[in-house]
């Protein structure tokens, strides 16, 4: 059912990976946010071509699972499109798991995990 | 619905047919108020389903524009910036904040952004050149990024309604398909059997009156033999006693 207010009140932040120019604008927008430290942790996560899958995977799992400050998760389409199978096998409420789209990659909704789900549903 | 296979094990008693058909009752009253509440969600889910692929398209274009915007600071300043705004970002200033609608019973979480006043990370961003752009990039992408939470709090109240609106169908038609038949069953054993039992309880009282009368009427009967065989005998006495004071004489008595 319904899930528990503590699976949600603490959540106070965005968390983003994107590329450089997504990870810059939204910063400049001020959701940008690093934990105190000594385990000083940011909440984005900036990847270029060089940035493995793994590193993205491990991101992308931190956010979701393992923090518990995260209300919503930006993530760009195309780098979810690279760790595609473990953004549609997400399926829970808190963060929610947002897809943006890039400077260089125009929105594509065919590929969403919501709007596909969306779709299923309504049998299109 | 099949004949006799699926019932609850009772007995066949008064007691267990009142608790079923109170069972039933229940039934049928939590049936229709599941239904109604399932309706109700699934009148919300399509609406919020409309919404979401609105605002996807929406933010399709809100983040085309602040990609724009980014480009005009990134010529205005002459460099790249991203480095400097990543190294320089501490605390969130853009936060959100979490709030609960109920429809139906269920609790949606609705997010909801607010600005924390007071701390500015980029305090010197773009001081040499190009502030104003940097200023209208921060409140283009401000605006983008409320519209990606106005969508992400939709795309959260898509996913819980979703799987509330699963449970809540499985709910309806377990007790559409399942537990009313199921109850309706019992009952019909439980009526059959009482009535079995009352036809069998008619039966031996039908047999017991029967044999009562009939041993009454042995008895009566034996009774009027018995009665006639003791007329006879009196009839045949009777000539003995008859009027002494009568007109016959009296014999001469013979000392």
């Amino acid at each position: 059912m319904a899930a528990p207010p503590s699976a949600y009140k603490d959540r106070h932040f965005l968390a983003v990976i994107g590329d450089e120019d997504s990870c810059t604008g939204l910063l400049l927008a001020g959701i940008g946010h690093v934990t105190q430290p000594p385990d000083a942790q940011k909440n984005f996560l900036v990847v270029d071509d060089k940035t493995e899958t793994s590193t993205i995977e491990q991101a992308f799992d931190n956010f979701t699972q393992k923090r518990k400050d995260i209300a919503i998760l930006l993530i760009n389409q195309h780098i979810a499109e690279k760790i595609r199978s473990r953004v549609d096998t997400y399926t829970e409420a808190f963060p929610a798991v947002l897809e943006i789209p890039s400077k260089d990659h125009p929105y594509d909704p065919e590929k969403d995990s919501v709007l596909r789900r969306v779709r299923r549903l309504f049998g299109e | 619905m099949s004949g006799a296979g699926d019932r609850e094990a009772v007995f066949p008693t008064r007691q267990s047919l009142g608790l079923m058909k109170t069972k039933l009752k229940g039934a049928e009253t939590g049936h229709s108020l599941l239904k109604r509440k399932s309706e109700a969600l699934t009148k919300r889910f399509r609406e919020i389903t409309r919404r979401i692929d609105e605002a996807k398209r929406k933010m399709g274009r809100v983040m085309q524009i602040a990609a724009f915007s980014l480009a005009e600071v990134t010529y205005a300043v002459g460099g790249d910036i991203g480095y400097q705004i990543q190294e320089s970002a501490k605390q969130a200033r853009f936060r959100i904040r979490t709030k609960q609608e109920n429809v139906s019973g269920v609790f949606l979480p609705q997010f909801e952004s607010y600005t924390t006043e007071g701390n500015n990370d980029f305090g010197l961003t773009g001081l040499g050149k190009g502030g104003q752009q940097v200023q209208r990039c921060r409140e283009t992408y401000a605006r983008a990024v409320e519209t990606l939470v106005e969508l992400a709090s939709l795309q959260t109240a898509f996913v819980i309604l979703d799987e509330v609106i699963k449970v809540v169908n499985r709910r309806v038609n377990a007790i559409e398909h399942v537990i009313i038949p199921r109850t309706e069953n019992t009952i019909k054993y439980i009526n059959s059997e009482l009535d079995e039992l009352d036809r069998e309880e008619f039966y031996r009282l039908k047999k017991v009156k029967n044999n009562k009368q009939r041993d009454n009427e042995a008895k009566e009967q034996a009774a009027a033999s018995k009665r006639r065989g003791s007329d006879k005998e009196n009839t045949a006495d009777d000539p003995g006693a008859t009027d002494i004071l009568g007109e016959q004489e009296d014999q001469d008595v013979i000392f």
